[in-house]
């Protein structure tokens, strides 16, 4: 069934979460079903890709926390705030996969901070909130596109391709809620 | 000899003609900025450190920011043509970065990024005390 076909948009929305679940199930299984191949690649370049995944990792982490901050704001109302908590599930699903993997590469995951400093001050509005996440979105996806060409490993660079993938579509659905237009541009930079 | 008699004319009108270099656009800087917001801010620390007062700053120097060992003895002090260097192509400029990104290609784009962290710097943002 088509996304363009839905009746309403709580149907396309458990089909979005849906399928994007399982495409991330498939990156996973991806990651996982290469384990020996990853663990045995005991040499720099493989040192480089627990790298480049632990700061990957680094920043899945505090985007759990940044959307847990909006959360908790009270002031994102429903199905905002809905659409965040879907979100931030994501985030976390990517930051289990980074840190097993960087685990499986013999790198040791970096661990969440205890506290992240973010600009509470000019989180007055729903807006505030979407905008906020919304460029940490769109960082999230330029900083795949910039880790996607330096792995070593082509599986690696397929599961962050894929992580990439999720995280445009938040930020194209977090600029369609706040009136902007969803889809910029033809590429993403 | 007529060719060589025009040559120079030639010159002179291609250099006419050939667009100057564009100056850095600190407003397509912000644009470009975007994609560093996934791990920096202007005034915080995050994934990687603040940027409020980067030019001139010697690398690997923000108090309480835990750098990667190649930045912090990297010797580098952030001039104009450091960051291009680097912003062109970080892992290959400084093997061990933590700041694993392909790079930014495109010279302009490089360049008005450059231009918008040095605007940024003097914004009223920057001018507040450090949190």
């Amino acid at each position: 069934m088509s996304f363009f076909s839905m009746p309403d948009p709580a149907t396309a929305r458990r089909l979005f979460l849906g399928r994007s679940g399982r495409v991330l199930s498939g990156a996973a299984v991806a990651l996982l079903a290469g384990n020996h191949r990853l663990a045995a690649a005991a040499d720099p370049a493989t040192a480089g890709d627990a790298q480049i995944l632990n700061t990957a990792l680094g920043a899945e982490l505090e985007a759990i926390a940044a959307y847990q901050l909006g959360a908790e704001s009270k002031l994102l109302q429903k199905p905002a705030l809905d659409l965040a908590l879907a979100f931030q599930a994501h985030h976390k699903e990517h930051a289990d996969l980074l840190s097993k993997t960087v685990e499986k590469l013999g790198g040791k995951p970096v661990a969440a901070k205890a506290k992240y400093d973010f600009p509470v001050a000019q989180l007055k509005a729903q807006a505030d909130v979407l905008r906020f996440a919304a460029k940490l979105e769109q960082g999230a996806v330029s900083a795949y596109l910039g880790a996607v060409p330096l792995f070593g490993n082509r599986d690696l660079a397929k599961a962050a391709a894929s992580i990439l993938g999720d995280e445009a579509m938040h930020w194209a659905i977090l600029r369609q809620v706040l009136g902007e237009t969803p889809v910029p541009a033809a590429f993403v930079a | 000899m007529r060719l060589f008699r025009l040559a120079p004319t030639a010159v002179l009108v291609l250099a006419v003609v050939a667009p100057a270099a564009a100056a850095p656009d600190p407003v397509r800087g912000e644009q470009v900025y975007g994609r560093c917001l996934a791990c920096h801010a202007l005034a915080y620390d995050r994934v990687g450190p603040r940027h409020c007062g980067l030019i001139g700053r010697p690398a690997g120097s923000v108090p309480g920011f835990v750098y990667s060992p190649a930045m912090k003895r990297s010797g580098i002090v952030w001039s104009e043509r450091a960051l291009d260097r680097f912003l062109a192509a970080p892992m290959k400029a400084m093997p061990g970065t933590a700041m694993t990104y392909d790079g930014i290609a495109d010279a302009k784009e490089r360049a008005d990024l450059i231009a918008y962290l040095e605007q940024a710097g003097r914004s009223a943002e920057c001018a507040a005390p450090p949190r």
